[in-house]
């Protein structure tokens, strides 16, 4: 069991082990499905035909390579490290998701799997997936909290527009933990014809290690970008962590630069919520213990008795209970570095990089933002910061304008 | 104390400790902290025992019970509200190893709480209960090292549960670290009720003996069983019977006061009926082999 294995290493250990995070926690009658899909996917991997295919849907589809763009008045208006922003916000459907749905959804195909599921927070994971069957001629089933439903109503409008049967989930607290345990409870009873399209870098293996290897893009492209445009790494990189996905996608590529001058650091950001008291946040590595949940060891926010304990978070994205074991893994060995953004500091980040760059982010991504505008004025101009910037906000409007009190039709 | 099987089927009972139903006793309707009352449980399951059970799985509710259908989840809901903790239900299992000596206990959990509570920790504190097994749904076979380590160092049995969709090496190693019972799932789903016992059951029985056979290992079936027709059924071909959820459920619609005799009177009622039933069946499968 994984309790005493030792944390002693970023590198991924066999059965999908990420020092002594991971592993697979699920009932037995998932496990055919997983070693199936365990197997498949590595065959995809190295079948430079699927590789094409998935290439030339992520340029032409998605819109990729996304751009790395200097944020010129945002550096200026905080006075100190340099700001770039990754705009995974300009892919098709508003978000990093694209990335790992049209990757699974091939993966699907390939499989002969024409019942998809899928589990979603804030949506963008479910339009995601909902888009990439829609275009490969899927069946889409997507599991979502009736809370999450309310908070996010227009991507649930364009998930049944896209064709996807959105089932809301009204266990537990109504959000992302409850639509996957219900995602699961599907997959466990249609296991032989289901695939299960996962969001996060979360669940039991192969999930971590594929979701991961899906957005791991993002981070390539940075690093190509950065270099093209200040022919050097840059001091860090921000984003912000539900699962982890966009996170360690953005991370991965950085991993192996060795420590000292050129070692970039890697600073994820959770849901600070509003306070510190165990529910009223999603910050798994500030109230968090080692635990298993939904099929995967990692940092769990649970009470003394194992319990999982409800989350909050002004972002439906990052309002959930564990965190991807990769970056439990980071986290202990400290090559990666966690902290948190509460709710109001998220909610100034947007108008901040509204106002400066006319650019909305997703409530989600706005709390990497919000480490930005804290951390940058510290540090010398010569110094890099990038942000990558996840998703868009147009989903969030409502809460929002709500939150800020900003007028609509019927107001100044 | 073990696990044995007095009857053919023998009979598994899952009940999910701390749940009083949907129409608790006032003194039971609250959390006031602190060790909580499972009196009800303790008496249903001994009504169980006394009615020809020969285990009680004990359920630990859990947040996340990703395994299990609305029945068992409205359970460990009602059983969380309460305050039931993995402590209690270990003293809930002492109580009844002292009343009943001779019953199989099994503690039923996903594998967080006992993790949260500490492995060694956990495994001594069943065995001190008098515990004879545990039963880790969310635990396969190869995550299993310590925690098959530390059940052997106190002498407690693991059971492992067989999927119909776990190919044959999986039964193999599922066998292979099972003790007291091996529990097949009679089809691919959560927990819950279903019309009939699927004929894929049978077959996953009968994959499984090919590994249990020389070892004499029982294979108890569960998921779905919920009348005397389904044990009579599940008697056919395997060892023993779980019933879980229509146990449950029973319980939540009983008073607490009528609770432990009507799961007793539901026990005695598969029993005789099953039997009956049984024959029934045999003399159904002779005239018309196919429709089981």
């Amino acid at each position: 069991m994984a309790t005493m294995l030792s944390p002693d290493t970023q590198t991924q250990s066999k059965a999908g082990r990420f020092g002594a995070y991971g592993g697979r926690y699920v009932p037995e009658t998932l496990m055919a499905a997983l070693e199936e899909l365990e197997h498949a996917y590595a065959e995809a991997k190295a079948d430079a035909a699927f590789q094409a295919e998935l290439d030339l849907l992520l340029k032409d589809f998605a819109g990729r390579p996304t751009p790395l763009y200097f944020a010129k008045r945002l550096t200026e208006s905080l006075g100190g490290a340099k700001i770039y922003l990754k705009r995974e916000d300009l892919l098709h459907t508003g978000a990093h998701k694209i990335n790992n749905a049209l990757g699974q959804g091939l993966l699907a195909k390939r499989m002969g799997k024409r019942r998809i599921i899928a589990e979603t927070g804030a949506g963008q994971h479910g339009v995601a997936t909902a888009t990439v069957c829609a275009l490969l001629g899927l069946e889409c089933i997507v599991y979502m909290g009736e809370e999450d439903m309310r908070r996010q109503e227009l991507n649930v409008l364009r998930m049944r527009l896209l064709g996807a049967e959105v089932r809301g989930v009204a266990s537990g607290s109504k959000t992302l933990k409850d639509a996957v345990n219900e995602a699961l409870r599907d997959w466990v009873t249609n296991v032989r014809n289901t695939y299960y399209i996962l969001g996060s870098a979360l669940g039991p293996h192969p999930y971590p290690t594929m979701v991961r290897d899906f957005n791991r893009i993002i981070g390539v492209e940075m690093r190509q970008q950065i270099l093209g445009k200040e022919g050097r790494l840059p001091t860090a990189i921000l984003a912000c962590v539900g699962g982890g996905s966009n996170a360690i996608g953005a991370f991965h590529e950085f991993l192996s630069d060795l420590p000292g001058n050129d070692k970039v650091r890697l600073i994820g950001v959770e849901a600070g919520g509003r306070g510190k008291t165990l529910g009223d946040h999603a910050a798994r590595f500030e109230g968090g213990v080692p635990g298993v949940l939904q099929g995967t060891y990692s940092y769990v926010l649970q009470d003394e008795n194992g319990q999982v304990s409800l989350t909050h978070s002004v972002s439906a994205g990052l309002d959930y209970a564990t965190v991807g074991p990769e970056h439990a893994a980071l986290h202990d060995c400290g090559r990666a570095e966690y902290v948190s953004a509460d709710d109001a500091h998220v909610m100034e980040a947007v108008v901040k990089l509204a106002r400066t760059e006319g650019i909305l982010p997703a409530l989600e991504s706005a709390h990497a933002v919000a480490e930005c505008i804290r951390i940058a004025p510290n540090m010398p101009s010569h110094d890099i910061l990038v942000i990558n910037l996840s998703g868009r906000g147009d989903k969030d409007m409502g809460i929002i304008a709500r939150e800020l009190n900003i007028q609509g039709a019927q107001g100044h | 104390m073990a696990i044995q099987f007095q009857h053919h089927p023998g009979l598994v009972v899952y009940l999910s400790a701390g749940d009083t139903g949907l129409t608790p006793r006032e003194s039971h309707a609250g959390h006031a902290g602190g060790a909580v009352d499972l009196s009800l449980t303790r008496e249903i399951a001994l009504a169980a025992i006394d009615a020809g059970a020969d285990v009680i799985e004990i359920g630990v509710p859990y947040s996340d019970p990703l395994g299990d259908g609305p029945v068992i989840q409205r359970a460990s809901e009602r059983a969380l509200l309460r305050g039931t903790r993995l402590v209690d239900v270990l003293a809930l299992a002492a109580e009844l190893r002292a009343a009943r000596p001779q019953a199989g206990l099994v503690i039923f959990s996903y594998l967080n709480p006992i993790l949260r509570f500490g492995l060694p920790a956990f495994v001594d504190a069943a065995a001190a209960a008098g515990v004879d097994g545990v039963l880790l749904i969310d635990m396969i076979v190869e995550e299993a090292g310590e925690y098959l380590a530390e059940m052997k160092r106190v002498n407690l049995a693991p059971i492992f549960l067989a999927a119909p969709t776990s190919p044959e090496e999986r039964l193999k190693a599922i066998v292979e670290h099972s003790q007291g019972f091996v529990y097949a799932i009679s089809r691919t789903g959560i927990t819950g009720q279903q019309k009939d016992v699927e004929t894929g059951a049978a077959a996953l029985v009968e994959r499984l003996r090919r590994w249990t056979h020389w070892r004499g290992l029982p294979i108890a079936v569960g998921f779905g069983i919920s009348n005397a027709e389904h044990v009579a059924q599940v008697g056919k071909f395997a060892d023993a019977a779980v019933i879980g959820s229509a146990i449950v459920e029973l319980i939540e619609r009983s008073t607490e006061e009528q609770a432990p005799e009507a799961v007793s009177r539901f026990i005695r009622g598969l029993f005789t009926q099953g039997l009956h039933r049984q024959h029934e069946v045999q003399a159904l499968e002779q005239r018309e082999p196919a429709s089981l």
